[in-house]
């Protein structure tokens, strides 16, 4: 029965549940506040911004790639919805207003992904350089389109989408749920899936078995870019206002959420359910530390001492696992 | 008699064992060499060769028991500075060298190791570099990059770090994996002179028609024993492969009559500049065509042009009779063209992902159940190649790259045979594959033949093409040059055509 659940989950997922249910009993015993309704709720509300972003993260990482551009993706999407607000009346426009826009972002962010993964695919040249130029290129756009200020005066409907629930449970944590299980049909049984992890491991050879790689690399940039323009709608609906740099923050904690799920960082290897449990641990580890009166920095430093610590759990797992194979 | 050779031997290891883990990689092995010979250590993977070069150079220990005399003088257990200072040198195959350095640099490093830091005297490195190279008959510039030369170049400042180091003997490991044959040839050319110079070299190789040509004596290992010691003169390569194996092979010539059957593919004056030109062939159904020729004729070429990776510049491809144009290999594979590329570590299969994954890659489309692959119907798929060619794995969820070369061309073959192929082009299909399981895939080949497949079979080994081919043609600077029939044709014949 372990053994099975073992084999279905891998490692990776059951370790990090350990890890999950051993923060969650330090801090139950360190504040009684912890195992509450409301503490869980602020991690519901929370989750969802830095979860839609990493999964935007992941699909480049797992294909060997990585996109700098996804806060900047994610704002001028959101960008382009307030624009369509705006045109429409501001805080008088409709809700067919603000899906137009919506359907508008969702192209703009998918447009964006698209020409890295063209350009990627075409030239060859490495995705870091080619996503530091698009992010630079985005933020540049933004912050003349803005000139640098924010942008608000939305209708009601908006924040009501970023504050509201549907059962108890709040919409942006339906949202990114939904996503979520969208990334795990596409990773773990769709061809462009496969593909990815295919790339991630050896694009020369998966061309020579007859993929298209370039046709596999624009379309995964593509579905990263759309990723991000619902991470810019979801901020846009939390924050009731766009700013371009909203979020900024987020944009290596992505990475670090991906290598915490055990995301291999040359590409090829990484499961949706470990991600998601890695960022879960992230931000009950922010908001148990929130709780205990620590402020928000040093959560910040405690996320990164506890990738290191992973790594070098990780690390010794594998070794005692190896030993252990060697003697039998 | 033992006694009387290692006087004077540069290496002398006697009783040699080495045990991991319960398991003797080594059991009682001799292994003697001379100053300035030429001798190759032959024996198939995990035969003990690379454990050998080890124990002698300091990286591993041997068992208690064994006597090791390097330069006459008895050596307990060699570390790897003992070794060196006493004119062991290493060229391991993957080279160690520094690819962000110069030639000099590159060359002159090991002047610079101890623990005391030191100047670097750059001037004096470049004049060392020089003097070598100048003795190697090498033009080199030594304040190139490293990265910047070819593997072969490379391969030749290895040997002239060695030689930097007052080498008596270097081990070469697999020198000639990446090379081309003029390449190859240049090598050997080297070693002669080394040789001449007193300096012994030991051969490890996996080709045995160049291990034969350049050495005097062959040391054969098999199961970590011990087989012999023999002249290399009067030494065949099939005699050879039998010592390596301790089996025989059947080396009858299969060749068929096929000229009855339906042609599959016709090339009329097929060229690309600078590739091929003007190949004119056929294959019918159920034919082995054999394409033989040394590195750089421009077979491996001709292969990527079949399967729709390179455009041809001129001439007509016709498949089934109907001419063709692809524009990428995914339209070849539809139309029936598969591939076995000759690099399996880097094209022909993704090593680290499962044995599973790396078999449904090419026939994802078939698994789909509603647009999505059926995990069911994936590891049928599985199951059913894994039984059919025999492969033996753990399970196929472990990574490719844990299989042996025998097995892992058979998971290259599933995964093309998956695709129902009616031409199946074999480039190389035997590299880096044990001399005993080599029987093993031609027996799979010449079997889908009789199934009538196609079979395009591109090969360096004049021997594998001749014994497997139905008919077989020469191959040299990017044209047919000859046309043979394995059944009216002596091997020595086509061997004289190919190699001279």
């Amino acid at each position: 029965m372990m053994e099975e659940l073992k084999a279905r989950l891998g490692p990776e997922v059951l370790g990090l549940t350990v890890f999950l249910l051993a923060v969650m009993l330090v801090f139950s015993f360190l504040s009684d506040r912890f195992l509450t309704a409301a503490n869980f709720g602020s991690v519901a509300v929370q989750l969802p911004e830095l979860g839609i972003l990493t999964l935007a993260m992941l699909l480049p990482i797992l294909s060997g790639g990585l996109n700098l551009a996804i806060i900047s993706t994610a704002n001028i999407s959101a960008l382009t919805v307030a624009w369509v607000l705006q045109v429409n009346g501001g805080p008088e426009a409709g809700m067919g207003a603000f899906l137009l826009g919506a359907a508008l972002a969702l192209a703009v962010g998918g447009a964006a992904g698209f020409l890295m993964g063209a350009v990627t695919a075409i030239s060859g040249a490495h995705p870091i350089l080619v996503s530091l130029a698009m992010m630079i290129f985005l933020r540049g756009l933004g912050e003349y389109l803005t000139r640098g200020g924010d942008i608000s005066g939305f209708p009601d409907f908006v924040a009501a989408i970023g504050h509201g629930s549907l059962f108890g449970i709040p919409a942006p944590l339906i949202v990114f749920l939904a996503c979520v299980a969208v990334w795990q049909i596409l990773l773990g049984r769709t061809r462009l899936g496969f593909f990815t992890y295919m790339v991630g491991s050896n694009i020369e050879a998966t061309r020579y078995s007859g993929v298209d790689t370039k046709r596999a690399l624009m379309l995964i940039y593509t579905l990263s870019g759309v990723m991000c323009a619902i991470a810019g709608i979801v901020m846009m609906a939390r924050f009731n206002s766009v700013r371009v740099g909203h979020g900024e923050a987020y944009l290596l904690i992505t990475v670090l959420a991906c290598f915490l799920g055990g995301v291999d960082p040359f590409g090829g290897f990484g499961r949706v359910a470990s991600v998601l449990l890695a960022l879960v641990i992230l931000q009950i580890l922010s908001s148990g530390l929130n709780l205990l009166g620590a402020n928000q920095h040093l959560s910040t430093a405690v996320w990164g001492l506890f990738l290191i610590a992973v790594m070098v759990l990780r690390f010794g797992w594998k070794r005692w696992f190896e030993r252990k194979r060697g003697k039998t | 008699m033992a006694e009387q050779a290692a006087r004077g031997a540069v290496l002398a290891m006697r009783g040699v064992s080495k045990t991991f883990g319960g398991v003797k990689a080594l059991n009682d092995v001799s292994f003697t060499v001379r100053p300035g010979e030429v001798h190759c250590l032959a024996g198939e993977n995990g035969s003990g060769k690379s454990t050998v070069i080890k124990i002698a150079t300091g990286v591993y220990t041997a068992d208690p028991g064994a006597d090791i005399e390097i330069a006459g003088q008895s050596v307990a257990a060699p570390t790897p500075g003992l070794a060196r200072r006493l004119g062991i040198a290493v060229i391991w195959q993957d080279l160690a060298l520094f690819p962000e350095m110069t030639v000099a640099e590159n060359i002159g490093f090991e002047a610079l190791l101890g623990a005391r830091p030191k100047p670097v005297a750059r001037k004096r490195m470049r004049e060392t570099a020089a003097r070598v190279l100048a003795r190697l008959g090498v033009a080199l510039d030594p304040d190139a990059p490293l990265r910047s030369l070819p593997i072969a170049k490379r391969q030749i400042v290895a040997i002239a770090r060695a030689l930097v180091g007052e080498a008596r003997l270097i081990f070469m490991d697999e020198p000639t994996a990446s090379l081309t044959q003029a390449e190859t040839d240049h090598l050997l050319e080297i070693v002669r002179s080394l040789s001449a110079s007193g300096v012994a070299v030991v051969f490890v190789s996996h080709r045995l028609a160049e291990v034969l040509e350049v050495s005097s004596a062959v040391t054969v290992l098999r199961d970590g024993r011990l087989v012999g010691v023999f002249p290399t003169e009067g030494m065949t390569q099939s005699k050879l492969t039998e010592l390596m194996t301790g089996q025989t092979f059947d080396s009858a010539v299969a060749a068929r009559d096929r000229s009855a059957a339906p042609p599959v593919l016709e090339l009329k004056g097929l060229t690309r500049e600078g590739e091929y030109a003007d190949i004119e062939l056929t294959i019918r159904k159920g034919e082995i065509l054999g394409i033989t020729g040394l590195i750089g004729a421009g077979r491996t070429e001709l292969g990527h042009t079949l399967f729709g990776m390179t455009r041809p510049d001129r001439g007509e491809i016709r498949l089934d009779g109907k001419p063709v144009r692809f524009r990428s290999n995914g339209q070849a594979i539809r139309a029936g063209v598969s591939y076995v590329s000759e690099d399996r570590l880097s094209l022909g299969l993704i090593q680290p992902q499962s044995i599973a994954d790396n078999l449904s890659l090419t026939v994802l489309d078939r698994l789909l159940t509603a647009g999505l692959i059926s995990p069911a119907r994936k590891s049928s798929l599985v199951d059913h190649w894994i039984r059919e060619l025999a492969v033996k794995i753990g399970t196929p969820a472990d990574a490719v790259a844990t299989l042996s070369g025998g097995n892992q061309q058979r998971i290259v073959l599933a995964k093309w045979l998956a695709t129902e192929p009616r031409l199946l082009v074999l480039d190389a299909p035997t590299v880096g594959v044990d001399v005993g399981a080599r029987a093993g895939i031609f027996a799979i080949i010449r079997r889908l033949a009789e199934q009538g497949l196609a079979i395009l079979l591109i090969s360096d080994e004049a021997p594998e093409v001749y014994f497997n081919a139905d008919r077989v043609l020469h191959m040299a600077g990017g044209r047919i040059i000859g046309h043979y029939d394995p059944r009216a044709t002596s091997l020595a014949e086509l061997e004289q055509a190919v190699y001279a």
